[in-house]
């Protein structure tokens, strides 16, 4: 009896145990640190905005690097994307990094499929990694990932509010990526007007209900200064690849004849908030958002779409099973049926082949019978004509005795 | 301007070096990444499955209590050995951890019964079938259209506990770790190692070795690390293997200080003196350096070839379809829609060729007998129209004949009658 009880509590009570010493899990996170360090890590990041409006200025200052891109021109017929990977190294950390630019975004006359390509793009990469998963012989812990992890949206510098455009676009995108919005060009805006502008754009993209990627403020760690920055979203930023002397060092900025904007001077722009928030403190949160929840809704619909539910209460291999019984039935049904209908018509062709067949023998039975009628007939006439000739005789033999006798009587 | 411009790309162009290798001016900041993840795994928290086998008597419960610190099995919660059924069953254990703010769930699994019957054949089944069923759990969460946090309560390692006879394995550890290995890291250890010397120790490790290698069997390897201070100090602990172990409940004083040890007359055994065992081996590679592989391999291995097992699609012959691997079972189904479909499609043209031509033959038949038939009616039509052309000559003939041997009769009665008048007369 007693064992009994103690084997339920056993199984189902989770308690919580005192360490009377130094065990030595706590290397655990190391241990998995280690191993993702060791495999190299990978983020995608997508840049949506106007052609003109500073995106690949703006990756190369955020990255610190020069991307080689061709900027382009206004007269591009459709939105293209174009995708460029890295492999970047600092200290000892490995990032492979995949820049995706959307060319052409808002250069048509007709907008209204501007984020068409944008969106079809991010779904074939979700779809690439569904496939991946659902494969039975599959390598998902070294499957190099191509899903979109970061979309950094660039508003034009207006001072006024969001064009239509853009909230099209963002509402579109909001649920298949971390949408973060950016003020690009921002030196073209005075303090006042930066502070209205941001206002407004929260605003509408409240009122449009559009969910643009808050930072995670459940990590006590970095929680204060997240939560502060979300109250400065939108970032205003300003990106450079030309060095100034400013002192005695060289930095990032923009020489007007009025003064020069610093990149990196908090007073002048928010660049440097945007590098912190996305890179050195949320990056690992931007790719578990894309993976926990925007794959994961995808993968629904995806999967909702092809017929699969969650009521049957069916294991998958299970579920596998019946799906392919039944397309080998149907299969085998469709052959049946064609079998059928050709079986009917086999049926068909041989009956009319074989009335046909029945049609012409009776016009030759109806034939032979009336041939045997005239050949009756003949055969009558000729018996007549024997019986007459007969007759006929007899009448010339008759008439012979009785001439004779009469000759014998004189 | 321009040439401005250009001279700054080259220059660019040499310190960046074109293709796809970039490398950074100053100060990025992703290799904060790694930090990143740490605090989110420690958020997380970590979760670890250990399976404990082995015959009763063989201080499994003890090595447990011993390893992690604290009293998993105690007198309210008994270990195996304590809880032996007629059949071997397979019982779990939750505890959480916490340690220096890293938090462990750990999952204890144990075999009350094994190897304890006289008739063990098949005592491992219900493990086999318990690993295999946590698998079966996992796979239906994964594939799961909803799926909110998976749960990972699959067996990420079984420590096989030895009997340390001496002499070499017994035909129950054999079949155990045969049927087990493809399933689960398997760890041997050689249970209550203050019994060996230290040459019996190393020779019947040997001997464990060479008839595992003799069965190929595939005992969990101990992935080499990068770093070659560590490689080094893995590497004496790795040739331990199997490890020796000694466990204790106890907190011994010996030589003034306090240590966790088996007092006996002759002397103390010392758990964590690596002179004495290799417990601390067994710790230090378990918990300190391989946790995390442990869980890795179960998931990148283990579970892929459960996973493949499931759903590969087997075909009549026991064979697997070649290419069906390579693509998940819809769009093969899909595929296969299409080739039976033009299958289908050959077959009905096929068939309709085979329709024609017995068609055309049964006409060109219908139609060579029609002519036949013609033919012969025809000939007796032409038969018959002779005869009657005959038939009538003759008739004409004798109607001809008739009429003149009946006017021939005529006249000649005529000129009888006419003189038998004359004689009439005369007289």
């Amino acid at each position: 009896m007693a064992t009994t009880e103690v084997e339920r509590t056993l199984n189902h009570l989770s308690r919580t145990l005192n360490l009377t010493g130094h065990v030595g899990f706590d290397s655990l996170p190391d241990q998995l640190v280690n191993k993702s360090v060791a495999q190299g890590f990978c983020f995608n990041i997508l840049c949506v905005g106007e052609t003109g409006i500073g995106k690949s200025t703006m990756m190369d200052t955020l990255f610190n690097t020069n991307f080689d891109s061709t900027p382009s021109s206004h007269d591009l017929q459709d939105v293209k994307l174009k995708s460029h990977t890295y492999d970047l190294k600092e200290k000892n950390v490995m990032l492979k990094m995949t820049i995706v630019d959307s060319q052409g975004f808002g250069d048509q006359l007709n907008k209204e499929d501007s984020w068409k390509a944008i969106v079809e793009y991010i779904d074939t990469q979700f779809d690439a990694y569904l496939q991946e998963e659902l494969k039975i012989k599959r390598s998902i812990h070294n499957y190099q990932d191509r899903r979109l992890h970061a979309c950094l949206y660039f508003i034009a510098p207006t001072g006024h509010s969001l064009k239509a455009i853009d909230l099209v676009t963002m509402k579109k995108l909001d649920s298949k990526v971390n949408v973060i919005p950016v003020i690009a060009k921002a030196d073209t805006i005075t303090k006042t007007e930066l502070h209205k502008f941001k206002t407004k754009i929260m605003q509408e993209l409240v009122t449009n209900g559009i969910k643009i990627y808050q930072f995670p403020t459940d990590d006590e760690t970095v929680a204060e200064t997240n939560t502060a920055m979300n109250g400065v979203l939108p970032f205003a930023i300003v990106g450079s690849n030309d060095e100034v002397k400013i002192g005695n060092k060289m930095v990032k900025a923009r020489q007007y004849p009025w003064g020069t904007v610093q990149v990196e001077n908090e007073n002048h722009c928010d660049f440097v908030k945007l590098r912190e928030m996305i890179i050195r403190t949320n990056m690992e949160d931007l790719r578990e958002t894309t993976h926990k929840r925007h794959y994961e809704l995808y993968r629904r619909h995806k999967l909702e779409e092809m017929g699969f539910s969650d009521s049957d209460a069916k294991s998958l291999s299970e579920t596998y099973e019946i799906k392919r019984q039944q397309h080998v039935s149907d299969l085998q049904k469709k052959e049946e049926e064609m079998r059928q209908t050709f079986v009917i018509r086999v049926k068909e062709k041989e009956g009319e082949l074989k009335d046909a067949e029945k049609d012409l023998h009776v016009r030759f039975d109806g034939l032979k019978k009336q041939h045997a009628d005239e050949k009756r007939k003949l055969e009558d006439s000729k018996k007549r004509l024997e019986e007459e000739i007969n007759a006929f005789n007899q009448r010339k033999v008759a008439a012979q005795q009785a001439s004779t006798l009469g000759k014998k009587k004189k | 301007m321009d040439n401005c411009e250009k001279e700054k790309r080259d220059e660019r162009e040499k310190k960046h070096g074109g293709d796809t290798h970039k490398e950074l001016e100053g100060y990025v900041g992703f290799a904060n990444l790694p930090n990143q993840v740490y605090r989110k795994s420690v958020k997380r928290g970590f979760e670890f499955t250990l399976m404990v086998v082995g015959e009763s008597g063989l201080g499994k419960s003890t090595l447990i209590n011993s390893l992690f610190l604290t009293d998993l099995y105690s007198s309210e919660f008994p270990g195996p050995s304590h809880r032996i059924k007629k059949t071997v069953k397979v019982d779990t254990t939750q505890v959480m951890l916490k340690e220096n703010g890293v938090q462990l769930k750990l999952t204890t699994t144990d075999t009350p019964g094994f190897g304890d019957a006289v008739d063990n054949s098949n005592c491992w089944q219900p493990i086999i079938d318990y690993i295999d069923n946590k698998y079966e759990d996992y796979l239906t969460a994964e594939s799961r259209v909803n799926r909110t946090g998976i749960p990972d309560n699959r067996v990420h390692c079984c420590l096989y506990f030895i009997a340390p006879t001496g002499h070499g394995l017994k035909p129950l550890d054999v079949e155990f770790m045969k049927r087990l290995h493809d399933k689960v890291n398997i760890i041997p250890l050689i249970a209550k190692a203050d019994t060996l010397t230290p040459e019996e120790c190393r020779d019947f490790k040997k001997s464990i070795l060479s008839e595992i290698a003799e069965h190929k069997i595939k005992i969990y390897e101990f992935p080499y690390c990068e770093d070659e201070e560590e490689s080094k100090i893995q590497k004496k602990l790795r040739d331990r293997v199997p490890f020796a172990v000694v466990g204790s409940n106890r907190v011994i004083d010996s030589g003034g200080k306090k240590v966790r040890g088996r007092m006996y007359p002759w002397g103390v055994v010392e758990v964590e003196n690596l002179e004495h065992n290799d417990f601390i081996a067994l710790r230090n590679m378990l918990i300190r350096t391989h946790m995390q592989d442990l869980k890795d391999v179960t998931n990148n291995v283990h579970y892929e070839n459960y996973r493949y097992g499931k759903l590969a699609p087997v075909q009549s012959d026991g064979k697997i379809k070649p290419g069906s691997l390579t693509k998940d079972p819809l769009t093969q189904m899909a595929e296969e829609k299409r080739d039976h479909d033009l299958k289908m499609k050959k077959m009905e043209a096929e068939m309709e060729q085979v329709f024609e031509m017995k068609v055309k033959e049964k006409k060109n038949k219908l139609k060579e007998s029609e002519v036949d038939l013609q033919k012969r009616a025809e000939q007796m039509k032409k038969g018959l129209e002779q005869q009657q052309k005959e038939l009538d000559d003759r008739w004409r003939q004798f109607e001809k004949e008739k009429q003149e041997w009946e006017s021939a009769n005529d006249r000649h009665k005529d000129i009888l009658d006419s003189a038998k008048k004359e004689k009439k007369r005369l007289f």
